[in-house]
Formats: structure tokens, C-alpha cells, sequence
């Protein structure tokens, strides 16, 4: 069995590897999936992401603060199928200001520099998502639960 | 990794990692020309470069907002400007300077150099599109150096590079830019020459200006001219030219100055000069087996070549290629600084006169066939307005670009389009229209006796000094439904512009100028404390000639929009005699020519109008969010108002988004109750970006389909920052 370090290090490679997540909101019940750009910390505690204000996921995660992040290694090919890693997370999200904004943005950017504008736009919220749980899922069908302690 | 390789160490094998000039260079000295000492940076530092800075992404990012085919030139000379922006503040990363410093430090101590593009592209079949990529003469310093080299690769995507990516092959995905750095040669006489002369293959063309060669290959400098005998190596004729100017070094840089009296009378060239240029492009041409396009330049007695590549033809330019046209309207700051005294001394004085001279004329004392005749002359008037609008007023809006480019250079602002704060807030036309409006509808607002009589459409009995007030407005600026160029239908009585008012006064005066006159004078001195001695004087003056060039932006269309609403007051007052008999109101027949003359007239473009359709497949399409461009910074909700015809104009209600085709300066008077500005049309520098950053209005240009994606009354979000306009509710 995996250890309980050899596992955040699955983590930490995915949310390294990878540069899109999905991110699931809802409103009225009615959920909603959007793609992000995202980054995380090196203690598996917080995923960020930046929206326009004027989105939708914007207005639903105002209105429900619980969200869901899927970040998968497939690369639509047929041995995704026993190959590709997948996490869950769910967790609280809420938007930073500054100056702690200032601090996520570098962070970010390191990771996306290519977002520099989009990110550093006073019309764009920086999204913080506090991780409660992560479901890592593996060899197709194996799921892992991982929770984190308050 | 090398990024940069000495011209001696340059193969034929590497051509591809140098580009078209830096192999040229080498293999000439390789031949025993005389050639200045080279240092070549590879295109692998340029790739190197944009991907460890991320731009290569932001790059793509920004070239991908829109097709390319549906972009106008102003706004691909936004995108090569915001790009141009990108590379002036990402400083080389240590690993890859460092080398590069050791390098130039060691080939050129402390000379001065020239840092010079060269893209494969440039050199291959696309030479003949020279003067895509930017080059640099005199720049002093390594740091300076490093700074130019990152200037040079950002004119990769110049707006000129992104109009023919075409013919040049420019590939977004792979396209990449050696540059060479070479020591500056201070001649006495530069110049260029042609192996054979594209006009007669028996012939070559040898042309010499005094001074450097930034003149003539820039075109502000015109050279002699020598054709010479291939075979025989003669001189078949020498054309002289009006030496006036010549381009020197000056402390960095290079500059343009008169040239002293007694030169102007000597050709740069004595015959002999002429004959050793010849014979060295010829040689050139035997050493690379192919007809040769040289640069040269002479110091003292040695004669130096500079470049030298193949000679290449246009192909010729097809029928409504406007590219050329574009291009030639960057200008330098000698030609803006001319077209400013004829357009202010001139133009602007005798378009006003003509105006005034159009509105002493008594229309209904005219008999129909003067009134035809009237109308005729007046349509004459009109497009020959029109015309010196393209020719000379348009170019001269290069005048903003030009500071723009400058102070981006001097500033590295985080902002491109920094520099348009330091230009609002001028005299300009539509501002005084918009202030007579908002003290017409102080009037109202003080008046509520005044604004009862208005909203019940009872205007007799008002207030004497008022209606004249009214009638001062109309009279300067004409009627505003008439507004829009196009607005052949519009209504005659003061009604909309009541309207207008009306609404105007319900709701507190908004103001001009979000910022304070201290920020500008901040912004003013950031600029001009980037320079010092004579190129301080030089920077005062670009600015204030920028602020002419800004201001007339906007006046020139209202001038038009004053000539052109003078026809259009004839042809209606046609349409009122014809109305008449139609209506058997007059029993006076109407003369034919007069019917003729409207009816010609009336073959005018059309709005686009809303794409009403509704699918039969259960799929309905609505846009939800739109990518444009960002031309004024800010965020704003409210209900759009969408512009398909002027009449719309006077339905406009405070708080509302205004959406339109194009906005016209005559059209920007609703604009200071407008929350924000969408515009089909796109552009940094376009009236409605402009009026928009006067009133502090967030505001978003280039959304395609802007009129017809967007309906009245929908919910619209406009984010200036990101230029984006999202319809539906949105939290904010």
C-alpha cells in the first residue's frame, strides 16, 4: 500500500504536470463545469485559480462557496484508460484580496506567466480553494480518499 | 549553448540560425570585402528568450484574440503595439544576458553599434517587403545593446511584419528572429546599389546620400541617382537630388539635420566613387552568383559594405490591396510636423469657412433647379472634404502612434496605452458640444417649469434665452439625430434633442477626466525626465504635437459633420417640396431634376440590422461573452442600448451600455450618459475609445457583430480591462 507521503508526492507531480483543472460550481442546484488555469501549494492545502468577475463559476462560488476541482493526466488517448491519474478535490472556495492577492498572483505566474494581463486585471478575482478532501483515482477504477485535518 | 556567434565563426550550414544578413556578412568577409566587425545573437536565443519568459504564449494569446481577416490595420497595430510593450519590460534572463554581455563587451568594448534584424524571411523572396523589422544605429553601452536586441525581436510582429505574414511566411507557431549586432561605421557618404537595375537588365543604379544611410532607406532623405553600363561599367546618367537633409550620429541615436549650404551644390559621389560603388555591388553579385542589392558607406577612402542581399521583385500590388497605404502612413516626425502647419494653418480655417459660407446660403429662397444645382455643389463640397480627410487628416493621426511608440520606449509603462492620459483633456470639438449640452440641461435641471414644457412637447412660450441657447447649438453643431454620417432620415424639429436633454437633467452632470490634472503633470514628467539636452527639447515638442495630432482626431469629424450636414439640410429641404406635392399640401409641381438629384443621393450604406432569425432545430444560439479589445480601462453593468439608426441616438437613457456599428464624434454626445462603450469597430485610438477615456467610460472596441450579437435592453457587462462585454446578469 502507498504511504501517506508517497501519495501527496502523486499529488504534487499531477498539480506540477498539469495546467488546466475543471471546476465544478452550482446555482439553484443546477451544477456547473468550467475550465481554470490553476496552481497549488506545495503543502496540497490550497488550489488557486483566477476568474473574470463577470463569469458564471464567479457568481455561483459567491453564492455557494463549495466547489469541486478535477485535474486528470489523460491526453485523450486510449491508454488513458489504465494510465491516467486522476484527483478530486473538494474544498471551500473564497476570493483573496489584497495584499495576500499579491502573493498568490506570484505564485501563480510562475506557473502561467502567459496569463500575466488576464491574472494582474483589476476586473479578475483571484479564487482560493481551501482542499477538505481529495479522491485520487488510479489503474482505471482504483480510488483513494485522502482528507485533510483542520 | 551559444546564443551568440562571432561572424568568423559563421558556416554556410548556419544560415538558418543567423538569418539571411548575418550570413551574408559573414561569407563577405570570408570573400574579402570589407565588412564591420559582426557579432550574430541566433534565433535559438530568441526561442530560448520567449519561452523562459512566457511570452511565447502571451504572444499567441494576443494574435489569437480575432481572425486576422477580420482585424483593420489600427487594430493589428495595437496588437504589434501591446506586443512591442510585452518585450520592452521582460529584461533578457541572467543565463542567456550574461553570455551575451561577455560577448559584445569583448568584440566592440565601448563602440558604438548598429543591432540589426535578421529574420530568414527577410532576406529570402521577401526582401523586397524591407523595412518590416526595425534596426538600430549607434547604440552605445551593453546594456543599451541588450534593451535594442529585445526591440529588434518584437518587430518580428510590427504591424507591417503582421500585414504580409502572408508573403513573408510569418508562422506564429514557429517564426523566430536572429539578430546581428555590427560596429557603427561613421561614413561621410552612404548609399545602395543594384547589380542590375530592375528596369533594364543592361543596367545598374548607384545612390548616395551625405552622411549615414538611415535617410535614404527610411526615405527622408533623397540620394543621387547614377545608372550605369553593365558591360562597359559607364555612367549612362546622373539624376541629382534637392540635397537638403542629412542623417548623422548624434550622442546616441541618429538624427536628421540640415545639410551645410556648400555641400548641397556637390553630388556625395564624385565619378570616380560612383564607378568603384559599381564595380563592388558587381563583384559582390560574381561572389554570390546572383544580382545584388548592397548597402554601402564611405569612410574617408574606404569604401565599406554594410549588407548586401539578393535583389528580389514585388510581384505587383492586386487591385484593393490597401497594405502599401497603410504602411505609408507611419510617418516620420519631420513630415507630421508639415502636415500639422498645413492642416492648422490651412486645412481646418478654410473647412470652417466653407461650413460658414454653406449656412448663409437661404435654401427656400432657391427655385428647384438651383435648389438641384445647390445640391450638386454641395455634394462636391462634401467629398472633396472628404477626400482631404483620407489624405491628409488620417495620416496625421500617426502623430499619437508616433508618441505612443516613443513614450513606450522611454517609460515601459505596465499599461501601453499609458501615454493617452497624457493627451486627454484638450480643446476638443465634441467636448465643447458635449458642455453647451450639459449646460442646456442645467438649464432643464434648475428649471422644472422649463422640463414640464419639454416632456409635454410644449415648446411655445419657453424661455426666449433658452430656445436661442437651442438654436446657438443646433446652429453650430446641427441637429443630432442628423448626426450620423448616413443620416439622410433625420427629423427635423429640436424633439430628440429635447429628448436628450430631458434625460440629461433627470440625473446628476457627469465629468470629464477621471484623473487629476496632478496625475497627468506625474505622467508628464515620467516622460519627460527620460530624456536630456536637445532630445528633451525634441521630446516637448513630439508631445505637444501629439496633442494636436489627438485633439484633431475628433474635430477634424466634427468639421466634416458641419459640411456635411449643410448638403444634407439642402437635400431635405428638397424632400420637403417633394413631400409637399406628394401630399397635395403645394400644387406646385416639382422639377424633375430636383427628384433626380435626391434619388441619386439616396444610395447610401445601411446599418447592420439584428439577426432576428429563429432556428427550427431546438437550438438557440445566444453570445454570452465577447472578446475584443480593451480600449478603456473600468468595469460597468446596465442595460444595452443598441445603435441601428441615428434616431435610436435620442432614445438613449442614463446608465445605459452603448453598443454600435462605429461611433462618430458627431454621435458622441449621448456618451456622457452612456455607463460604457462597445464598438464593432475596433481600435485603441478611435473616437469612441477616445471620448470613452474623456469621460472615464470602460469601454471595449473590435467585437464583431457587436449591433447584431447584442440586443436592446439586455443586460451587459463591459470590462475595459480585459475587453471583454458579457451579456446577462453577472455578479459584481
Amino acid at each position: 500500500m502507498e504511504t501517506s507521503a508517497e501519495i501527496q508526492n502523486r499529488l504534487r507531480d499531477l498539480f506540477e504536470s498539469q495546467k488546466l483543472a475543471v471546476v465544478a460550481t452550482q446555482t439553484g442546484g443546477q451544477p456547473y463545469a468550467s475550465l481554470v488555469a490553476f496552481a497549488a501549494t506545495a503543502d496540497l492545502r490550497y488550489i488557486f485559480f483566477v476568474t473574470a468577475r463577470t463569469t458564471r463559476k464567479f457568481s455561483n462560488l459567491i453564492s455557494d462557496s463549495r466547489v469541486a476541482i478535477l485535474i486528470n493526466s489523460s491526453a485523450n488517448l486510449e491508454s488513458d484508460f489504465h494510465e491516467a491519474v486522476s484527483i478530486t478535490v473538494t474544498g471551500i472556495a473564497e476570493e483573496i484580496k489584497d495584499p495576500e492577492r499579491q502573493d498568490i498572483l506570484k505564485l501563480y505566474l510562475a506557473k502561467h506567466p502567459y496569463l500575466e494581463e488576464f491574472a494582474k486585471s483589476p476586473s479578475c478575482a483571484v479564487i482560493r480553494v481551501t482542499a477538505r478532501s481529495y479522491y485520487l483515482v488510479q489503474n482505471f477504477q482504483n480510488v483513494m480518499e485522502f482528507h485533510i485535518d483542520r | 549553448m551559444s546564443w551568440i556567434i562571432s561572424a568568423e565563426h559563421i558556416r554556410p550550414a548556419d544560415g538558418p540560425r543567423v538569418g539571411g544578413k548575418g550570413l551574408a556578412l559573414a561569407l563577405l568577409a570570408k570573400g574579402g570585402f570589407t565588412v564591420p566587425k559582426t557579432l550574430c545573437v541566433t534565433r535559438e536565443t530568441y526561442q530560448e528568450y520567449v519561452s523562459r519568459t512566457g511570452l511565447r504564449e502571451r504572444i499567441l494569446l494576443e494574435l489569437n484574440r480575432k481572425a486576422f481577416r477580420d482585424m483593420r490595420w489600427e487594430e493589428i497595430w495595437d496588437c504589434a503595439t501591446r506586443i512591442r510593450n510585452m518585450f520592452l519590460r521582460k529584461p533578457i534572463p541572467d543565463e542567456i544576458s550574461n553570455q551575451l554581455k561577455e560577448a559584445i563587451q569583448t568584440t566592440f568594448a565601448d563602440k558604438a553599434v548598429v543591432v540589426r534584424s535578421s529574420a530568414p524571411e527577410e532576406d529570402d523572396a521577401a526582401s523586397s517587403f524591407a523595412g518590416l523589422h526595425e534596426s538600430y544605429v549607434n547604440i552605445q553601452g551593453t546594456d543599451a545593446i541588450l534593451e535594442h536586441i529585445t526591440k529588434v525581436w518584437a518587430s518580428l510582429w510590427s504591424d507591417a511584419a503582421l500585414l504580409y505574414r502572408q508573403e513573408i511566411g510569418l508562422d506564429v507557431k514557429k517564426s523566430a528572429m536572429a539578430v546581428v549586432i555590427q560596429e557603427v561605421i561613421i561614413g561621410d557618404k552612404s548609399g545602395v546599389a543594384f547589380s542590375k537595375s530592375p528596369n533594364d537588365t543592361s543596367q545598374g543604379v548607384v545612390e548616395s546620400v551625405y552622411g549615414l544611410n538611415q535617410g535614404l532607406v527610411d526615405g527622408a532623405v533623397e540620394p543621387d541617382r547614377w545608372i550605369l553600363d553593365r558591360r562597359k561599367k559607364t555612367i549612362i546618367s546622373h539624376t541629382p537630388a534637392e540635397r537638403k537633409h542629412w542623417v548623422i550620429a548624434a550622442e546616441s541615436g541618429v538624427q536628421l539635420v540640415t545639410l551645410p549650404e556648400k555641400m548641397t551644390h556637390l553630388p556625395p559621389l564624385n565619378t570616380n566613387e560612383a564607378g568603384h560603388v559599381f564595380e563592388l555591388v558587381l563583384e559582390a553579385e560574381k561572389y554570390f552568383k546572383s544580382p545584388q542589392d548592397l548597402e554601402w558607406t564611405y569612410r574617408k577612402k574606404d569604401l565599406v559594405v554594410l549588407q548586401s542581399r539578393p535583389i528580389t521583385t514585388l510581384s505587383p500590388q492586386k487591385n484593393g490591396d490597401k497594405r502599401s497605404w497603410y504602411l505609408s502612413l507611419h510617418r516620420s516626425f519631420e513630415n507630421l510636423k508639415l502636415l500639422r502647419q498645413r492642416i492648422e494653418n490651412e486645412l481646418i480655417p478654410a473647412m470652417i469657412t466653407a461650413a460658414d459660407e454653406l449656412a448663409r446660403q437661404e435654401l427656400t429662397e432657391l427655385s428647384d433647379q438651383n435648389l438641384a444645382v445647390e445640391i450638386n455643389r454641395r455634394w462636391k463640397i462634401n467629398q472633396k472634404w472628404t477626400n482631404i480627410y483620407w489624405e491628409e487628416f488620417i495620416p496625421y493621426a500617426h502623430g499619437v502612434r508616433l508618441f505612443g511608440q516613443i513614450y513606450n520606449d522611454a517609460v515601459c509603462p505596465e499599461d501601453p496605452y499609458e501615454f493617452i492620459d497624457l493627451l486627454t483633456r484638450t480643446e476638443m470639438a465634441s467636448l465643447e458640444r458635449n458642455q453647451m449640452l450639459a449646460d442646456l440641461a442645467s438649464e432643464v435641471r434648475n428649471h422644472p417649469a422649463l422640463a414640464k414644457a419639454l416632456n409635454a412637447d410644449q415648446t411655445e412660450g419657453l424661455d426666449p434665452q433658452f430656445l436661442e441657447a437651442v438654436d446657438r447649438f443646433v446652429e453650430k453643431f446641427g441637429d443630432l439625430t442628423c448626426a450620423v454620417t448616413g443620416g439622410t432620415q433625420c427629423e427635423q424639429a429640436p424633439g430628440s434633442l429635447y429628448k436628450i436633454l430631458l434625460e440629461m437633467a433627470a440625473h446628476p452632470p457627469s465629468e470629464t477626466g477621471r484623473q487629476t490634472a496632478k496625475n497627468k503633470d506625474a505622467l508628464q514628467e515620467k516622460f519627460l525626465s527620460a530624456f536630456e539636452g536637445e532630445k528633451k527639447k525634441t521630446a516637448v515638442e513630439l508631445l505637444d504635437l501629439a496633442r494636436s495630432s489627438y485633439q484633431l482626431r475628433d474635430d477634424d469629424n466634427i468639421y466634416l459633420g458641419r459640411i456635411e450636414s449643410q448638403l444634407l439640410a439642402a437635400v431635405r429641404e428638397a424632400r420637403r417640396r417633394i413631400d409637399a406635392y406628394h401630399h397635395r399640401q403645394s400644387n406646385k409641381k416639382v422639377a424633375a431634376e430636383l427628384i433626380q438629384v435626391v434619388e441619386n443621393l439616396d444610395h447610401r450604406p445601411h446599418l447592420q440590422q439584428p439577426d432576428q432569425q429563429t432556428p427550427d432545430d431546438g437550438f438557440v444560439i445566444q453570445a454570452r461573452q465577447l472578446i475584443g479589445q480593451p480600449a478603456g480601462p473600468g468595469l460597468a453593468k446596465g442595460p444595452a442600448r443598441v445603435i441601428q439608426h441615428p434616431g435610436d441616438l435620442a432614445d438613449f437613457k442614463y446608465g445605459e451600455i452603448l453598443i454600435c456599428d462605429a461611433v462618430d464624434p458627431n454621435m458622441t454626445f449621448v456618451v456622457p450618459l452612456a455607463a460604457g462603450v462597445v464598438e464593432r469597430r475596433g481600435g485603441m485610438l478611435i473616437h469612441g475609445a477616445i471620448i470613452a477615456r474623456e469621460y472615464g467610460l470602460p469601454c471595449v472596441t473590435g467585437i464583431p457583430d457587436a449591433t447584431t450579437l447584442i440586443r436592446n435592453g439586455d443586460e451587459v457587462t463591459v470590462d475595459g480591462y480585459l475587453g471583454i462585454v458579457s451579456i446577462g446578469s453577472s455578479e459584481l
